[in-house]
């Protein structure tokens, strides 16, 4: 095996006996995205300089000092959505095109000082808009599994660079399952966490109240890893919670005998592809061989998420990218006539459709005379949404769902269709609205390869559940480990 | 027919905090362009608002100096709209759940009319920054030190029914911020400014006129100046058949008129919704009453105490609580002094007078209220006339010194030994001997010339209490 295939509690073993050093890792991760980047491009922007100098860096203080910390000279990727220091973060779109922060993001910062070598910035919809990465101003993102199917999104480079191995792990966003599709569709461990657990501080917004940052790794334990880096309270974010972090590699590898995991029959619906229906079927009779009970548990309010995510996030959006205005940073054209021609045309000419439209119907759902029937109404309907997880977490320790509806579709096949596109991400919508944590696993392959994600929901903070399940499944479930020929 | 206008105001108040509303950077005024800045008030990607809890501090002082109800439950929301210089295209304010509502200030012309003027609510937000225009060049530059400046928004209730009325409201918040010591009250700074709504209605109607809201008025007179137009613009509109709309007009103020800048159908519509970078603010009755607990006595009760306790007139006291400075320099001159009255003349006369003529502030002023006080104890203890007093307290102001050591290196102490002055006396009579002779002849008038004469001869320094009961003995004889 290439040093690039490894996870990180693998290579942290080979670093730790000095059988490997981080700049061999590193060279290893760059090589391989010389071979394959051309075929899936997964990044924006690659860091290949700095990388190296990081990874000196980590080896002279494994060498020096010992010093082994969570993530040292380990190579992760992060999606253009988070500010990176000097380098261009972008947001897949035109009119950030040559922005570079002034600053990093929390998790950037929490990343450097856990000692992980940053790869690159990865592609992604514009703004997290979209769930196939084909909304990039830089390019579409291909799924490594099949070349000629989208990876998911919005955090799709991020999913496709981890599953390629053009990076140990990576870092997405989540603000309707941009974390938690892409990593069913490219078949790797992505988690959601709950909303104020992460540092949202340096994340470009799109959806305030829904975004979330969250980890890609290629097994459980990598993802606990990742979670211990990125958790935790930021002073600097006022919705951030200072409750405690638990270690969350405690989690790994303990059963779940005797555990309630609930199926919400409002997720087992027409429309399902029957590949993706037998695969969680499977894993359901996988959790009683685990010594799980399965109880049959309602979401009555399912049948409103889309609508009701469809109004939250474009209204918050449509406040939020007001700022890409051509005055201070970012694109602006030259020949405006006058001030607001100036904001028409940049804007206009600046942002990708996909952006425009939610950013319209977002402007709509706001305004006077209408913020009462969309906006106010919307929130409403997202608290008895709330109301109903609560209410199933008094039954259940865990709620076991498919990921999404199908697996990987071609690339343009949704396009020309915003609504069929709204519909992938039927499944994770909720989970954002409530703001509960939420992974996705792998639980099989359709009979082309494609991989099938299985989703598990918990308690807002219980990450540690999630994982425990996780890796109790992973390891009793022995999914077959299959790499994408490239 | 009779029109009564109908006006409301908007008071925008800079707090004097150290630090911005959501970010570490400072609001001093007058820094270089765009230095007091950070990537959170620049408005860049990515970045998150962090309330200062200052600011709540500030906020809840004057909603309870102006007898404000306290919502317990308070929220942010962002109010949208593209100007270069609001660099995250929303403002964060309060919109539905504003920190005070439901208050009132009393307002008065001493002696003339009494009124209470309602408050609608009082709001946090955050400033803009500042447009900078070239006039050679068709640019305009951008400073955001200004932006993310902590703000109130103090609405009044459309209460008052004059501009008097609606100036002495205005000098009644003006007075009530720098009280409390949360705003410099610097309206040519902008850090406190005013925006008044005015209508008119037939004398007697119950309804209101359609209002017009005035912007851009820089001093007290320019807000009295700017409603005093609008009143005999809409008088003239509605007296010649039109219709006043509703529009924002901005005061020329070398013109003297006001301009319409935009109409009804060209208002923003802000869109407000709750901002989801901020969590509800929670404020405990116990974070109120640890507020009420350092507030200073307010103006009005001051200048009540003034009346009641020194026994100066109303209007005494009205000029000397103008500033919490100098009532407390009045304050110490009673005490130092123990006369209320003659304290206060002294004040509202020489000091405020000299302050004037020298462009000072009471704080900056040269002579203690302790010197003051000495001043005075001298003239009643007969150290020094009235007269005299004012030459001494013109040459401490100009020096600093003590009154004592001035009266003392100038020679200065009143003479009130009989005998010198009637020596004084009968050289005066006797080196006029034809004023004598009318004064003998009935012209009593000449009596005053006598004493100018001796108060000449003793360059001021006679007691003229004891000029005047010598000279009429010496007359009479």
């Amino acid at each position: 095996m290439e040093l690039n295939q490894l996870t990180i509690h693998e290579l942290k073993e080979k670093l730790k006996e000095g059988k490997t050093t981080s700049v061999e890792i590193t060279e290893s991760v760059f090589k391989r995205i010389e071979a394959v980047e051309d075929k899936v491009h997964s990044f924006i922007t690659l860091m290949k300089d700095s990388a190296f100098d990081e990874a000196e860096k980590a080896d002279k203080a494994i060498r020096e000092e010992n010093n082994i910390g969570l993530l040292t000279g380990i190579p992760v990727a992060v999606k253009d959505l988070l500010c990176t220091k000097g380098v261009k973060t972008t947001c897949g779109s035109h009119i950030l095109e040559n922005f570079v922060p002034p600053y990093d993001a929390t998790v950037v910062k929490k990343l450097k000082e856990a000692g992980a070598v940053l790869v690159g910035k990865t592609n992604m919809d514009e703004f997290a808009m979209g769930s196939s990465t084909e909304t990039s101003y830089f390019g579409i993102t291909k799924n490594p599994w099949d070349l000629e199917k989208i990876p998911g999104g919005s955090s799709g480079g991020s999913a496709a660079a981890v599953v390629a191995d053009e990076c140990i792990a990576s870092i997405g966003s989540d603000t309707g399952g941009s974390i938690r599709q892409p990593a069913a569709l490219c078949g790797v461990v992505g988690l959601k966490p709950t909303y104020g657990r992460v540092s949202r501080f340096g994340l470009v917004a799109f959806a305030s109240s829904l975004d979330q940052i969250g980890p890609f790794s290629k097994d459980v334990e990598d993802c606990a890893t990742m979670m211990n880096v990125i958790a935790g309270y930021d002073p600097n974010e006022s919705t951030s919670v200072s409750a405690d972090v638990p270690d969350y590699t405690r989690y790994i590898s303990k059963d779940i005998e005797g555990w309630t995991v609930g199926i919400p029959r409002e997720y087992f619906i027409e429309g399902i592809d029957s590949e993706v229906l037998d695969a969680v079927e499977g894993a359901i009779e996988e959790v009683k061989r685990m010594g799980g009970k399965t109880v049959e548990i309602s979401l009555p309010h399912t049948e409103y998420c889309v609508a009701v995510y469809y109004v939250i996030a474009p209204s918050e959006a449509s406040s939020n990218l007001a700022r890409y205005d051509g005055v201070r940073y970012g694109f602006r054209v030259k020949d405006g006539r006058d001030l607001l021609d100036m904001y028409k045309m940049s804007r206009s000419a600046g942002f990708g459709a996909e952006v425009k439209r939610r950013i319209m119907i977002g402007t709509h759902s706001l305004s006077s005379g209408y913020y009462d029937a969309y906006y106010k109404k919307a929130s409403q309907v997202r608290a008895l949404m709330r109301n109903d997880f609560d209410e199933a977490f008094k039954t259940c320790d865990v709620i076991l769902t498919p990921a999404t509806p199908t697996p990987a579709f071609n690339i343009g096949e949704k396009m020309d269709d915003p609504l069929q596109m709204y519909l992938c991400d039927i499944f994770t919508l909720s989970a954002n609205l409530a703001g509960i944590p939420g992974i996705s696993i792998p639980c099989g392959y359709t009979k082309s390869g494609l991989p099938i994600g299985l989703q598990l929901l918990a308690k807002h903070f219980e990450e540690g559940k999630l994982i425990q399940m996780a890796s109790a499944y992973e390891k009793s479930s022995k999914i077959e480990k299959r790499r994408p020929d490239l | 027919m009779e029109y009564e206008p109908v006006i409301g105001l908007e008071v925008h108040a800079q707090l004097l905090t150290k630090t911005k509303i959501f970010c570490g950077c400072s609001t001093k005024f007058g820094s270089a362009p765009n230095n007091n800045t950070c990537p959170i008030c620049l408005g860049m990607p990515g970045v998150l608002p962090v309330m200062n809890k200052k600011v709540v501090e500030y906020t809840i002082k004057m909603a309870v100096a102006t007898h404000c109800r306290i919502n317990k439950n308070n929220n942010f929301a962002r109010k949208n709209y593209f100007y270069p210089d609001l660099p995250k295209g929303y403002q964060i304010s309060q919109y539905a759940y504003p920190l005070a509502e439901k208050g009132y200030v009393d307002v008065e012309k001493i002696n003339e009319w009494k009124k209470r003027i309602g408050i609608t609510r009082i709001h946090m937000e955050e400033d803009a920054g500042k447009l900078i225009h070239d006039e050679n060049n068709p640019s305009s530059y951008v400073d955001l030190n200004r932006a993310g400046v902590p703000l109130i928004e103090i609405v009044s209730e459309p209460d008052m029914r004059r501009p008097e009325e609606a100036i002495g409201y205005l000098r009644r918040i003006h007075e009530i911020l720098v009280y409390l010591e949360i705003c410099d009250g610097n309206m040519e700074e902008g850090s406190f400014r005013c925006d008044a709504n005015i209508s008119l209605r037939p004398t007697g109607e119950e309804e209101f006129g359609i209002r017009a809201e005035l912007k851009n008025m820089n001093s007290f007179r320019n807000v009295q100046r700017a409603l005093e137009y609008e009143i005999k613009r809409q008088q003239y509109v509605l007296e010649s058949g039109g219709k006043v709309i509703q529009e924002t007009r901005l005061w020329d103020d070398s013109q003297g008129v006001t301009h319409s800048m935009r109409s009804k159908e060209e208002a923003h519509d802000y869109r407000y919704f709750p901002d989801p970078d901020l969590v509800p603010l929670m404020i405990s009755e116990e974070w109120i009453k640890e507020v009420e607990k350092t507030l200073p006595e307010l103006p009005l009760r001051k200048r009540e105490r003034f009346v009641r306790e020194y026994g100066i007139p109303p209007y005494d006291a009205g000029v000397l609580t103008a500033s919490r400075d100098l009532a407390d320099f009045y304050e110490k001159t009673v005490k130092c002094s123990g006369k209320p009255k003659i304290a206060s003349n002294w004040i509202m006369g020489d000091v405020l007078g000299y302050l004037k003529e020298d462009k000072k502030e009471i704080k900056d002023s040269p002579v203690t209220p302790e010197a003051l006080g000495d001043v005075i104890n001298l003239i009643e203890d007969g150290t020094i006339s009235g007269k005299i007093a004012k030459e001494v307290f013109e040459e401490i102001w100009k020096t600093g010194k003590d009154p004592k050591k001035v009266i003392e290196e100038k020679g200065l102490v009143q003479i009130t030994d009989a005998g010198a002055l009637e020596t004084a006396i009968e050289e005066v009579l006797k080196s006029s001997p034809a004023q004598l002779g009318q004064y003998k002849q009935g012209k009593e008038k000449l009596f005053g010339y006598f004493v100018g004469q001796v108060m000449k001869a003793t360059k001021g320094k006679a007691n003229p209490k004891l000029v005047n009961e010598i000279l009429r003995k010496k007359l009479s004889e």
